[in-house]
Protein backbone atom coordinates (compact mmCIF):
# COMPACT_ATOMS: atom_id res chain seq x y z
CA UNK A 1 0.00 0.00 0.00
CA UNK A 2 2.76 2.41 1.02
CA UNK A 3 4.54 1.38 -2.60
CA UNK A 4 0.90 2.00 -4.73
CA UNK A 5 1.03 5.47 -2.71
CA UNK A 6 4.96 6.00 -3.16
CA UNK A 7 4.35 5.72 -6.62
CA UNK A 8 1.41 7.59 -7.67
CA UNK A 9 3.34 10.55 -5.98
CA UNK A 10 6.51 9.85 -8.02
CA UNK A 11 4.54 9.80 -11.05
CA UNK A 12 2.92 13.10 -10.25
CA UNK A 13 6.52 14.54 -9.83
CA UNK A 14 7.52 13.34 -12.91
CA UNK A 15 4.67 15.31 -14.57
CA UNK A 16 4.93 18.25 -12.40
CA UNK A 17 9.19 18.23 -13.30
CA UNK A 18 8.13 17.74 -17.05
CA UNK A 19 5.95 21.12 -16.58
CA UNK A 20 8.78 22.64 -15.29
CA UNK A 21 11.14 21.96 -17.75
CA UNK A 22 8.20 23.29 -20.10
CA UNK A 23 8.99 27.10 -18.28
CA UNK A 24 12.66 26.54 -18.28
CA UNK A 25 12.72 25.87 -22.11
CA UNK A 26 9.20 28.34 -23.20
CA UNK A 27 9.63 30.88 -20.86
CA UNK A 28 9.57 33.52 -23.35
CA UNK A 29 5.94 32.32 -24.96
CA UNK A 30 2.58 33.41 -22.86
CA UNK A 31 2.59 30.13 -20.48
CA UNK A 32 -0.65 29.45 -18.97
CA UNK A 33 -1.97 27.95 -16.20
CA UNK A 34 -4.21 25.71 -19.03
CA UNK A 35 -1.20 25.07 -21.27
CA UNK A 36 1.25 23.87 -17.99
CA UNK A 37 -1.26 21.75 -17.12
CA UNK A 38 -2.19 20.18 -20.17
CA UNK A 39 1.27 19.30 -20.13
CA UNK A 40 1.10 17.36 -17.02
CA UNK A 41 -1.96 15.65 -18.02
CA UNK A 42 -3.61 17.07 -14.93
CA UNK A 43 -6.60 19.39 -14.43
CA UNK A 44 -6.09 23.02 -13.85
CA UNK A 45 -6.79 23.25 -10.18
CA UNK A 46 -5.06 19.99 -9.40
CA UNK A 47 -1.75 21.41 -11.41
CA UNK A 48 -1.37 24.49 -9.22
CA UNK A 49 -1.54 22.57 -5.85
CA UNK A 50 0.46 19.69 -7.17
CA UNK A 51 2.98 21.54 -8.35
CA UNK A 52 3.41 23.80 -5.17
CA UNK A 53 3.35 20.91 -3.12
CA UNK A 54 6.18 19.06 -5.21
CA UNK A 55 8.73 22.14 -5.99
CA UNK A 56 7.51 24.60 -2.55
CA UNK A 57 5.80 27.64 -5.05
CA UNK A 58 3.04 27.89 -8.08
CA UNK A 59 3.82 27.56 -11.35
CA UNK A 60 3.19 31.43 -11.64
CA UNK A 61 5.93 32.26 -8.90
CA UNK A 62 8.52 29.76 -10.84
CA UNK A 63 7.50 31.26 -14.31
CA UNK A 64 8.11 34.53 -12.78
CA UNK A 65 11.61 34.00 -10.93
CA UNK A 66 12.72 32.03 -14.08
CA UNK A 67 12.22 35.31 -16.59
CA UNK A 68 13.64 37.91 -14.29
CA UNK A 69 16.44 35.24 -14.09
CA UNK A 70 16.49 35.55 -17.93
CA UNK A 71 16.43 39.00 -17.81
CA UNK A 72 18.92 39.19 -14.98
CA UNK A 73 21.64 37.75 -17.42
CA UNK A 74 20.91 39.42 -20.86
CA UNK A 75 21.26 42.85 -18.83
CA UNK A 76 24.38 42.22 -17.70
CA UNK A 77 25.68 39.94 -20.61
CA UNK A 78 24.00 41.72 -23.68
CA UNK A 79 23.57 45.64 -25.09
CA UNK A 80 19.94 44.70 -25.59
CA UNK A 81 17.30 47.67 -24.25
CA UNK A 82 15.14 46.99 -21.43
CA UNK A 83 12.26 47.58 -23.24
CA UNK A 84 13.31 44.33 -25.30
CA UNK A 85 14.50 42.53 -22.63
CA UNK A 86 11.32 42.46 -21.05
CA UNK A 87 9.85 41.47 -24.28
CA UNK A 88 12.21 38.68 -25.03
CA UNK A 89 11.82 36.60 -21.36
CA UNK A 90 8.14 36.94 -21.69
CA UNK A 91 6.45 39.93 -19.95
CA UNK A 92 3.99 41.51 -21.83
CA UNK A 93 3.95 45.16 -20.25
CA UNK A 94 6.99 47.10 -19.15
CA UNK A 95 5.20 47.98 -16.03
CA UNK A 96 4.91 44.56 -14.81
CA UNK A 97 8.18 43.74 -15.43
CA UNK A 98 10.06 46.62 -13.50
CA UNK A 99 7.43 45.91 -10.76
CA UNK A 100 7.94 42.23 -10.36
CA UNK A 101 12.42 42.49 -11.52
CA UNK A 102 12.61 44.87 -8.67
CA UNK A 103 10.71 43.05 -6.41
CA UNK A 104 12.86 39.83 -6.95
CA UNK A 105 15.75 41.02 -7.24
CA UNK A 106 15.58 44.48 -4.78
CA UNK A 107 17.02 46.82 -7.30
CA UNK A 108 15.38 48.22 -10.85
CA UNK A 109 16.87 46.25 -14.14
CA UNK A 110 18.98 49.54 -15.06
CA UNK A 111 20.77 49.53 -12.13
CA UNK A 112 21.16 45.94 -11.87
CA UNK A 113 23.17 46.41 -15.33
CA UNK A 114 25.36 48.40 -14.03
CA UNK A 115 26.93 45.33 -11.72
CA UNK A 116 28.27 44.51 -15.48
CA UNK A 117 28.95 41.01 -17.65
CA UNK A 118 28.39 37.88 -15.30
CA UNK A 119 31.33 35.26 -15.37
CA UNK A 120 30.63 32.83 -18.39
CA UNK A 121 29.14 29.51 -17.11
CA UNK A 122 27.50 26.59 -18.70
CA UNK A 123 23.54 27.46 -19.34
CA UNK A 124 22.43 24.63 -17.30
CA UNK A 125 24.34 25.60 -14.60
CA UNK A 126 23.57 29.49 -14.28
CA UNK A 127 19.72 28.99 -15.30
CA UNK A 128 19.45 26.24 -11.91
CA UNK A 129 21.88 28.89 -9.81
CA UNK A 130 20.93 32.20 -10.69
CA UNK A 131 17.42 32.34 -10.24
CA UNK A 132 16.48 34.51 -7.62
CA UNK A 133 15.15 33.70 -4.55
CA UNK A 134 13.14 36.56 -4.35
CA UNK A 135 14.10 37.46 -1.04
CA UNK A 136 17.68 38.47 -0.74
CA UNK A 137 20.13 40.18 -2.23
CA UNK A 138 22.43 39.63 -5.06
CA UNK A 139 25.12 37.93 -4.22
CA UNK A 140 28.53 37.29 -6.26
CA UNK A 141 31.84 35.71 -6.29
CA UNK A 142 34.69 35.47 -7.92
CA UNK A 143 34.58 34.70 -11.85
CA UNK A 144 35.89 31.24 -12.70
CA UNK A 145 36.05 29.67 -16.40
CA UNK A 146 33.74 28.66 -18.62
CA UNK A 147 32.59 25.21 -18.51
CA UNK A 148 29.60 22.75 -19.80
CA UNK B 1 47.75 8.44 -7.09
CA UNK B 2 44.17 8.20 -9.06
CA UNK B 3 44.49 7.69 -12.58
CA UNK B 4 40.87 8.22 -13.79
CA UNK B 5 36.97 7.59 -12.89
CA UNK B 6 35.95 4.06 -13.62
CA UNK B 7 32.67 4.14 -12.14
CA UNK B 8 29.92 7.02 -12.14
CA UNK B 9 26.76 5.78 -10.13
CA UNK B 10 23.34 7.09 -10.54
CA UNK B 11 20.35 6.14 -8.80
CA UNK B 12 17.67 4.54 -11.30
CA UNK B 13 14.03 3.37 -9.75
CA UNK B 14 13.46 0.33 -12.61
CA UNK B 15 16.46 -1.21 -13.81
CA UNK B 16 14.85 -2.56 -16.90
CA UNK B 17 13.59 0.28 -17.90
CA UNK B 18 16.16 2.23 -17.57
CA UNK B 19 18.04 -0.31 -19.73
CA UNK B 20 15.82 -0.03 -22.72
CA UNK B 21 16.81 4.00 -21.71
CA UNK B 22 20.57 3.62 -21.75
CA UNK B 23 21.63 0.77 -23.81
CA UNK B 24 18.15 1.45 -26.47
CA UNK B 25 17.88 4.87 -27.39
CA UNK B 26 21.64 6.07 -25.59
CA UNK B 27 23.59 4.12 -27.21
CA UNK B 28 25.41 2.33 -24.35
CA UNK B 29 26.18 -1.55 -23.67
CA UNK B 30 25.88 -3.60 -21.15
CA UNK B 31 29.64 -4.24 -19.08
CA UNK B 32 27.78 -5.87 -16.05
CA UNK B 33 24.28 -7.39 -15.24
CA UNK B 34 24.87 -10.51 -12.26
CA UNK B 35 22.90 -11.04 -9.50
CA UNK B 36 24.72 -9.73 -6.07
CA UNK B 37 22.78 -11.24 -3.17
CA UNK B 38 19.52 -9.14 -3.17
CA UNK B 39 20.96 -6.68 -5.44
CA UNK B 40 21.24 -6.58 -9.19
CA UNK B 41 24.54 -5.09 -10.16
CA UNK B 42 24.36 -3.59 -13.61
CA UNK B 43 26.59 -1.28 -15.41
CA UNK B 44 26.88 0.17 -18.70
CA UNK B 45 29.56 1.97 -20.72
CA UNK B 46 29.43 3.94 -24.43
CA UNK B 47 31.12 1.54 -27.33
CA UNK B 48 33.83 4.43 -27.12
CA UNK B 49 34.48 4.36 -23.65
CA UNK B 50 34.70 1.07 -22.13
CA UNK B 51 36.81 2.33 -19.20
CA UNK B 52 33.96 4.70 -17.68
CA UNK B 53 30.80 2.78 -16.70
CA UNK B 54 27.75 3.56 -15.03
CA UNK B 55 26.00 1.63 -12.39
CA UNK B 56 22.41 1.90 -12.22
CA UNK B 57 21.73 1.44 -8.85
CA UNK B 58 17.93 0.64 -8.04
CA UNK B 59 17.75 2.48 -4.47
CA UNK B 60 16.35 -0.49 -2.19
CA UNK B 61 16.44 -3.21 1.25
CA UNK B 62 18.91 -4.07 2.16
CA UNK B 63 21.21 -1.40 0.70
CA UNK B 64 18.31 1.39 1.83
CA UNK B 65 15.55 0.86 3.77
CA UNK B 66 12.05 1.04 2.24
CA UNK B 67 11.20 4.76 3.75
CA UNK B 68 14.91 6.04 2.52
CA UNK B 69 14.16 4.22 -1.14
CA UNK B 70 10.78 6.18 -1.32
CA UNK B 71 12.89 9.47 -0.43
CA UNK B 72 15.41 8.84 -3.13
CA UNK B 73 12.71 7.86 -5.80
CA UNK B 74 10.75 11.18 -5.00
CA UNK B 75 14.54 12.76 -5.14
CA UNK B 76 14.80 11.80 -8.83
CA UNK B 77 10.86 12.08 -10.10
CA UNK B 78 11.55 16.26 -8.71
CA UNK B 79 14.63 15.59 -10.84
CA UNK B 80 16.87 16.64 -7.68
CA UNK B 81 18.39 13.17 -7.09
CA UNK B 82 21.83 14.43 -8.49
CA UNK B 83 24.01 12.46 -10.61
CA UNK B 84 23.92 14.44 -13.27
CA UNK B 85 25.61 12.20 -16.61
CA UNK B 86 27.60 15.23 -18.46
CA UNK B 87 28.33 13.57 -21.85
CA UNK B 88 30.71 14.70 -25.18
CA UNK B 89 29.91 14.41 -28.53
CA UNK B 90 31.06 15.11 -31.89
CA UNK B 91 27.92 16.55 -33.34
CA UNK B 92 25.23 17.97 -31.02
CA UNK B 93 22.87 18.36 -33.45
CA UNK B 94 23.04 14.75 -35.36
CA UNK B 95 22.76 13.49 -31.62
CA UNK B 96 20.27 15.54 -31.08
CA UNK B 97 18.21 14.82 -34.06
CA UNK B 98 18.56 10.85 -33.56
CA UNK B 99 17.55 11.25 -29.78
CA UNK B 100 14.17 13.24 -30.87
CA UNK B 101 13.52 10.68 -33.51
CA UNK B 102 14.02 8.11 -30.85
CA UNK B 103 11.35 9.55 -27.98
CA UNK B 104 14.26 10.76 -25.83
CA UNK B 105 12.20 13.94 -23.79
CA UNK B 106 14.52 17.16 -24.83
CA UNK B 107 14.30 19.44 -21.87
CA UNK B 108 16.29 21.89 -23.95
CA UNK B 109 17.62 22.38 -27.97
CA UNK B 110 20.71 22.54 -29.54
CA UNK B 111 21.83 25.92 -28.58
CA UNK B 112 25.57 28.04 -29.13
CA UNK B 113 27.21 28.92 -25.96
CA UNK B 114 30.42 30.10 -26.69
CA UNK B 115 31.95 27.00 -25.34
CA UNK B 116 30.28 24.33 -27.63
CA UNK B 117 27.05 23.93 -28.26
CA UNK B 118 25.14 21.93 -25.76
CA UNK B 119 21.01 20.30 -25.06
CA UNK B 120 19.69 18.43 -22.26
CA UNK B 121 17.44 15.89 -21.53
CA UNK B 122 15.64 13.53 -18.95
CA UNK B 123 15.82 10.17 -18.74
CA UNK B 124 12.08 8.00 -17.75
CA UNK B 125 12.87 9.38 -13.93
CA UNK B 126 13.66 12.49 -13.88
CA UNK B 127 17.29 12.25 -14.42
CA UNK B 128 19.02 14.94 -15.94
CA UNK B 129 21.43 14.70 -18.55
CA UNK B 130 23.25 17.20 -20.86
CA UNK B 131 25.56 16.58 -24.20
CA UNK B 132 27.78 19.45 -25.40
CA UNK B 133 29.84 19.26 -28.21
CA UNK B 134 33.17 21.55 -27.26
CA UNK B 135 34.75 23.99 -29.36
CA UNK B 136 38.22 23.15 -30.28
CA UNK B 137 40.85 24.82 -27.96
Amino acid sequence: MIGAVSAASEDSNRRMLRARDAMDRRYAEPLDVPTLARIAHVSEAHFIRTFRAAFGETPHRYLQRRRVERAMWLLRCTDRTVTDICMDVGFSSLGTFSRVFREVVGEPPSVHRRRGPLPPAPSCFAMAWLRPAGDAAVSEKPAGAPRP
Amino acid sequence: MLTRIAITQIFVPDQDAALDFYVGKLGFEVRTDQAFGPMRFLTVALPDDPGHEVLLEKPGPPGYSEEVAAQVRDLISKGAAGGHLFFATDDAHKTHAEFRQRGVEITEEPVDRGYGIDFGFRDPFGNHVRVSQMKQP
